[in-house]
């Protein structure tokens, strides 16, 4: 389609695109960050949810067969809470979240269905509960202002994309697979070539292989026995007669030379005709368990049956033709002969065209339609037991559709993330995480990630390794270290991923382009050299003989807006094929069309957009911008910047600093460093604390870091303006001195200035929560909070109970000392039975302390109560708790580098090194992080932040682009500062000229959640685990410090006997027992039951471990005996 | 100048590093240069000049003193002058977002007005203070509706009543006698547009606030200074005549006012040095490869060019006088050490 234009004015200059990168804030607008979520789940209840009812829309009965019930419609309703028997409130996402619901609406279906004789119609019958994905279409919080959204304690910025469910936010990830429905040529683990298919509808999923053995083609699916001979399953597909099948592989010499042994071993099988062929494979079909069900059928029906709905199950089988099925098998083994002489024919798995993203929407319908055949079939059952009895009301189906067991299923999965689906016999396991609200990049961060559904533990490096078709899709940066390195995934910034769209018309738009319909053609005309094969989502449509002009014409209309943006085509020339997809789940991106060596996108067009008279979506109907998907991208020749265009260029990229992601997209000057450190800050930004929301403090979460005072980067990006960064910041610019200082700099510790932290530098807020719930019991008990005990001398509430109000919860502004009582709560100690109530008497119901106790080494204060109900508990307590921490030695901080250190001294002001306007630094790094590192990009930020606090102004240090050194330099040259960035230090502490000039500025610091506070345990005694009398173990139980096998190793090596004896029992686990040595059995308190005597009896030290496993071994028929001898004999 | 004094007198500014920085005038560093210690001499070549002096900031040059002097007073004055600054805080309600940790942080960063010479440090244990130690001020205010408020007010500052709380909400109560001793203009925040915390309807704020004595090294809110620093007087030597544009150029390397271009009668523009002292040490003239080798960066190691940046309890002269005077005090503490350890005077 790259016409050449013999138009002079082609090689004229173009004016460079300004503001070209406004397009993006443009995109996100109507895109959004995390559009993929929403639009998928959209796309589900709007349309996918009719489809499924649709396709099991009717209920009847076996006992009954005048009755029936039809489901008519389906709705889902807006989000709703019940409170009480029937009563329900509208809600909001934030008091689903405050008092531990879930955020859902009811389901309703209209049915038509028969009472007796009568013909019933209701409207509006639930079923059951959807829990809704915020800013989906259902959500309250759609198209809301940013006011309204305050309103419902909602943050603006929140990406949504998540749902509420029990109180919890929980993300159902993207999951990345192979493509459905396509053929993969690959080699197999012995060399020989075989060729796959995956067919996925929504019945049934199947794997069909062709494989080759011994030079001839079987077909090999796991509900046959054995392979089966290709050419027996041609016969038995309706394809009898040699001549046809060879002309639908293909009648050139080598073909035919190839595949005649398949067709010989046919004829050895005396297999002739189809009836032949199909007992053939009938009497191969591995024999499962049916119960019950249905007539026994005949090998030949049996395996009929499965031609036509397990082999190939996406390919339609008209009334028993297998016509196109068989050609789209003979396609298959065309491909294998192909690729067995020419190996550049495998397919590449991990070539991101051939991978699916299966969104929440998918994965909900799934999940969905899964339950709702379960309703129905139990529907149905109901129906069958019910009918046949003669009752003095009529059987009326409404009254047995419990709504129950749609809800709990979607919940459960949800919230457990197990996802089971019986039909497809799918059972994942952590498709769904809780949302990690521990910044809101970390949040924003993890709607943008893609889970592959590769095995963690396979050594393999091709699907970890970055693939070049990921280009512009998934962020090359943002992958975690080590296990799941390159398995999980991050969208970039414009990344879209389709939904499912009909096929119909696009179907019948091909056909009228020209397309030969697959059913009008013989075998002969569809390998014929000449013509090129169409494809649509997998299936074969037909030939083609001018595929140019099918192509080129299709993208004229899609770009006219007649077929949907998001349908994709592209010739494939080693396969011959033309493929249209319109499938959902592939990655798109949108690109400025380019024709005759000019953008479409003018000046005018931008500054339209500046103007606010166009939007993104003008530019897509307008025909200027389109979306390729990653095949079509590589039919396409994408120049990256304007002045690279050339005449064969079709497409021009938007921004190039749009493919890395949201986290990537932090780093200032992420171009000029080496790239691990950019990958290393991708996940330390996630870490970093600052402000999660703007509804923050709102919030009850049960760990929530914030910081007291967060900045603004000084050097931003673009990609931190489009996501609200500056909004949001985590993280403030510190004044960093790079010089060496005292030694506690070493191995990356900083040095920090303590009056900077007096001031406030690095301050953060720790809230954690803490939970209480009051139950009502069966036995018309009641849990119940009582207020403080006084004691009797003074008058005054006791030490724990000290914080308590008199209602028993602590009040807000208390401050909370570790084993204090928050929250008096006791229990009935009688739950289930009834009690015994004498008459008369007040009832006397005994109760149980169990009180909800502070613990942690520093005082937290109360900062909110929340009394509240839920649907489960008469009531929900909350409490936030708060701590306020400056930095202490060992707090983690980081660069946006990937340059982590820890605190290493805290250096007073006067000993800080000072400038000579006297500015001291509030954080001193050692120069000996840069060189290994290469860094250049905090080189790079320090000067542009110095030169921003000068001018003020902010510089950008967007990828790719950004503020350049010269510009840089020409500023602080203008200030009276050195063009390097490099000042005249005087040491604080000699008061003398310091030697060496200093690189000296600001630079943004994350600080990490890691803390000290939190990690600091030592232990001399203390508890000791019950069974075995050892220490207990975790910092949080107050457990020992482990001497471990390498250490005790160690110790064995120098010798140290009587060390590793008092490490290993004297300060364990050391047990006084008493020994017969007559039996060499444990006796006990002198005495030797066994040997019913005294007189052999001897007392010695060992482990209890010890004597337990001997008991235990006792316990098991086996006896140890312990011989003892005198140490000094 | 010869080599070895100049290395004595001048730290000098190279390309990529800067030599000579450390002191040497003590005895025998040099042979042939009696560098001991005479007060005759020290008082021949110790000067002082105020270059300005304004209500909080003071610049002044001190000349002929060892930079150990110079940075003692620089550290005196960061870490061990006292002022009084917010210590305790009662907070009785505090129903505004602002936590009440955060807020007390803010409430002890800002400076007090009041002498810290006429108070005694507090005791420590001691948790209510006496008119001697403690100054107490209060904090009551609340946010309402602006009743008054006109129609079309968008504005949180028209739609309610305190919707800010500045510094100038601080009332000093006095203890005791206070309010015989000091004026209500002697006691009170330095500053009244300090922002503390931003209210709205109903939030409400009540507490009550003691300001002790303490110094610096405790806490940076104690430091009375902004901060005090010093450089050292920079010096420009060109080595060789230069004129026309390089002259120009070299002019721009420095900031404006250190280098003139001096136009001679017959045509020539030339450079001068006008006035080092206004130069930056930025030393941007390395970035050109013609000029870097015909100008000499130095700077004179006994001239100080100090800087003092009060907060406002008291004027930047009275904080280097009160410096001086802790310094003397540590001398006459080390004096008085070495006497009793039995070390002879020199």
């Amino acid at each position: 389609m790259w016409n050449i234009v013999k138009d002079p004015t082609v090689t004229k200059p173009v004016k460079e695109l300004k503001d070209k990168w406004k397009l993006l804030p443009a995109f996100l607008q109507v895109k959004g960050l995390v559009n993929q979520h929403v639009d998928s789940f959209n796309y589900f209840i709007t349309v996918d949810i009719k489809k499924i009812l649709m396709a099991n829309s009717k209920i009847t009965s076996d006992a009954d067969p005048l009755f029936y019930m039809k489901y008519l419609n389906i709705h889902i309703g807006n989000p709703d809470v019940e409170e009480g028997f029937n009563v329900t409130k509208p809600t909001c996402p934030h008091e689903c979240r405050l008092r531990d619901m879930t955020y859902s609406a009811p389901i309703t279906v209209d049915i038509e269905y028969t009472r007796g004789q009568q013909r019933v119609v209701r409207n509006n019958v639930p079923i059951g509960r959807m829990p809704i994905m915020l800013r989906s279409s259902k959500c309250v919080l759609t198209g809301k202002s940013p006011a309204e959204l305050a309103k419902l304690n909602e943050c603006p910025h929140d990406p949504g994309g998540y749902f509420i469910v029990n109180g919890i936010e929980k993300v159902i990830l993207c999951q990345e697979q192979l493509s459905k429905n396509r053929m993969i040529v690959e080699e197999d683990s012995k060399g020989g070539i075989a060729c796959q298919v995956t067919s996925s509808t929504h019945e049934r999923k199947t794997r069909t292989n062709i494989i080759v053995k011994h030079g001839h083609y079987y077909l090999k699916h796991n509900s046959f026995s054995e392979d089966i001979p290709i050419a027996i399953v041609f016969k038995a597909m309706g394809v009898e007669s040699d001549q046809e099948i060879v002309q639908m592989i293909g009648t050139d010499d080598h073909t035919l030379s190839v595949f005649a042994p398949s067709l010989e071993e046919c004829h050895r099988a005396q297999v002739y005709t189809q009836t032949q062929a199909l007992r053939w494979m009938g009497n191969k079909i591995k024999q499962r368990r049916i119960w019950g069900g249905g007539p026994k059928k005949t090998p030949i029906e049996e395996a009929r049956d499965l031609l036509i709905t397990t082999i190939l199950a996406h390919i339609p089988t008209e009334q028993f033709t297998f016509k196109v099925k068989a050609m789209y098998m003979a396609l298959m083994v065309r491909r294998i002969i192909e690729a067995q002489t020419n190996p550049k024919l495998i397919d590449d798995r991990d070539y991101y065209g051939n991978k699916r993203v299966e969104l929440a929407g998918s994965l909900l319908s799934l999940l969905f339609e899964d339950l709702f055949k379960r309703f129905n079939s139990e529907l149905k059952m109901i129906a069958d037991k019910n009918i046949p009895k003669i009752k003095a009301a009529q059987f009326d189906i409404i009254k047995h559709m419990r709504q129950d067991q749609i809800t709990n299923g979607l919940i459960t999965a949800i919230s457990t993330g197990n996802w089971t689906v019986k039909r497809f016999k799918m059972e994942r396991v952590g498709v769904t995480q809780v949302l990690s609200r521990l910044s809101y990049i970390s949040a924003l961060g993890m709607m943008t990630r893609i889970n592959s559904q590769f095995e963690k533990t396979r050594k393999v490096s091709g699907p970890r390794s970055l693939q070049p078709s990921q280009w512009g899709m998934l962020c090359p940066s943002d992958t975690p270290e080590g296990e799941s390195c390159g398995l999980v995934k991050n969208l970039a910034l414009m990344t879209h991923i389709t939904t499912d769209m009909e096929e119909e018309p696009l179907i019948k738009l091909a056909f009228n382009l020209g397309v030969e319909d697959v059913h009008l053609l013989s075998g002969e005309e569809l390998s014929h050299p000449d013509v090129y094969m169409v494809f649509l989502n997998g299936g074969i449509l037909g030939v083609i003989k001018d595929y140019q002009r099918l192509v080129h014409t299709f993208r004229i209309l899609r770009r006219a807006g007649y077929i949907n943006e998001f349908v994709s085509i592209f010739p494939n020339h080693t396969h011959r094929c033309v493929y249209i997809a319109s499938d959902g789940g592939r990655l798109c991106r949108p690109y400025i069309i380019v024709k005759g060596g000019r953008p479409m996108v003018t000046q005018a067009h931008l500054e339209e957009l500046n103007r606010g008279v166009r939007q993104f979506e003008d530019f897509i109907h307008d025909g200027l911008i389109e979306y390729l998907d990653v095949n079509e991208e590589n039919d396409s020749n994408v120049a990256l910047y304007q002045t690279s265009i050339s005449v064969e260029t079709t497409h021009l990229e938007i921004e190039p600093f749009t493919l890395l992601g949201v986290c990537a997209g932090l780093i200032p000057y992420p171009h000029h460093n080496q790239s691990p450190r950019n990958t290393y800050q991708c996940a330390m930004g996630k870490q970093a604390m600052g402000t999660i929301g703007l509804n923050q403090r709102n919030r009850i979460d049960t760990l929530l870091y914030l910081l007291a005072y967060p900045h603004r980067p000084m050097v931003k990006s673009r990609t931190i303006e489009l996501i609200n960064f500056e909004q949001l910041p985590a993280g403030q610019n510190a004044t960093v001195a790079v010089m060496s200082y005292s030694g506690y700099d070493i191995e990356d510790a900083i040095v920090m200035n303590k009056a900077s932290l007096d001031r406030g530098f690095g301050r953060c807020l720790v809230y954690r929560s803490q939970k209480c719930t009051l139950k009502r019991y069966t036995n018309q008990t009641f849990d119940r909070v009582l207020g403080p005990m006084i004691d009797a001398t003074t008058r005054k509430p006791i030490w724990k109970h000290e914080v308590l109000d008199a209602d028993g919860i602590s009040a807000p502004g208390e401050r909370v000392e570790s084993r204090q009582v928050v929250v008096n709560k006791s229990m009935p100690a009688v739950t289930m039975n009834p009690i015994q109530t004498t008459p008369g008497q007040p009832q006397q119901v005994e109760h149980r302390e169990v009180p909800i106790v502070y613990k942690g080494l520093e005082p937290s204060y109360v900062e909110k109560v929340m009394i509240s109900s839920n649907n489960e508990e008469a009531f929900l307590i909350k409490l936030l708790m708060r701590q306020t921490r400056r930095p202490e030695i060992g707090d983690k901080f980081s660069s946006r580098h990937g340059q982590k250190g820890v605190v290493g001294l805290i250096a007073q002001q006067e000993d800080m090194p000072f400038n000579d306007q006297g500015i001291c630094p509030d954080l001193i790094m050692n120069p000996h992080g840069y060189p290994s590192r290469m860094t250049v990009g905090k080189l790079l930020e320090l000067v542009g932040g110095k030169a921003g606090v000068l001018e003020g102004k902010f510089h950008y240090g967007t990828a790719f682009g950004g503020s350049s050194i010269h510009e840089i330099s020409k500023e602080l040259i203008k200030n009276g500062f050195n063009y390097l960035g490099k000042d005249t230090l005087t040491s604080g502490i000699t008061g003398e000229h310091l030697s060496g000039y200093i690189y000296f500025g600001p630079i943004y610091y994350q600080k990490l959640k890691h803390m000290v506070m939190d990690k600091i345990h030592a232990r001399a005694r203390g508890p000791r685990a019950v069974l075995t009398r050892q220490p207990t173990e975790g910092r949080s139980r107050e457990g020992g410090l482990r001497l471990g096998e390498m250490e005790r190793d160690c110790l064995i090596g120098h010798g140290a006997s009587m060390l590793l004896l008092e490490r290993l029992m004297l300060s364990s686990d050391a047990f006084q027992v008493d020994v017969c040595n007559q039996c060499g059995l444990l006796g006990y308190s002198g005495w030797c039951h066994y040997c019913q005597s005294s007189r052999q009896i001897a007392s010695i030290q060992i482990p209890y471990a010890c004597k337990l496993l001997f008991q235990e071994l006792q316990s098991m028929n086996i006896i140890p005996r312990l011989k003892l001898s005198k140490y000094f004999d | 100048m010869d080599i070895i004094s100049e290395k004595r007198t001048r730290v000098q500014l190279r390309e990529y590093d800067v030599i000579d920085t450390e002191t040497t005038d003590f005895p025998h560093t040099y042979p042939g240069y009696d560098d001991a210690w005479s007060q005759d001499k020290f008082e021949k070549k110790f000067k002082v000049n105020i270059i300005k002096k304004e209500d909080l900031n003071l610049e002044y040059d001190m000349i002929g003193v060892d930079a150990a002097i110079t940075n003692a007073i620089r550290r005196i004055l960061l870490a061990e002058i006292p002022t009084m600054a917010v210590e305790k805080v009662f907070i009785y309600n505090n129903t505004s977002i602002v936590q009440d940790e955060v807020l007390a942080h803010r409430l002890g960063l800002i400076p007090i007005k009041a002498d810290p010479r006429l108070f005694e440090y507090r005791q420590e244990g001691d948790a209510e203070g006496t008119a001697e130690d403690t100054l107490e001020f209060q904090l009551q205010i609340k946010c309402t509706k602006n009743p008054h408020a006109p129609k079309d007010a968008t504005t949180p500052e028209d739609l309610f009543k305190n919707s800010k709380v500045y510094s100038g909400h601080m009332k000093w109560i006095p203890i005791e006698n206070q309010g015989e001793l000091y004026k209500d203009s002697d006691i009170k925040t330095v500053y009244d547009d300090i922002l503390i915390a931003k209210l709205r309807p109903g939030h409400e704020l009540d507490m009550k606030m003691h300001c002790v004595k303490g110094i610096g090294k405790d806490h940076a809110k104690f430091s009375p200074v902004a901060t005090a620093s010093y450089r050292l007087l920079p010096e420009i030597t060109l080595l060789r005549e230069i004129e026309g544009e390089q002259a120009d150029r070299l002019a721009k390397c420095f900031s404006n006012g250190v280098i003139e271009v001096v136009n001679y009668p017959d045509g020539r523009r030339v450079a001068k040095v006008k006035n080092a002292r206004k130069d930056t040490c930025s030393r941007n003239v390395f970035q050109h490869d013609d000029l870097k080798d015909s100008v000499k960066l130095t700077r004179v190691k006994d001239h100080f060019i100090c800087s003092v940046e009060s907060t406002g309890a008291l004027p930047p002269d009275t904080l280097v006088c009160e410096a001086i005077k802790v310094l003397m005090g540590k001398c006459r503490l080390f004096l008085n050490e070495l006497d009793s350890a039995g070390v002879g005077r020199l």
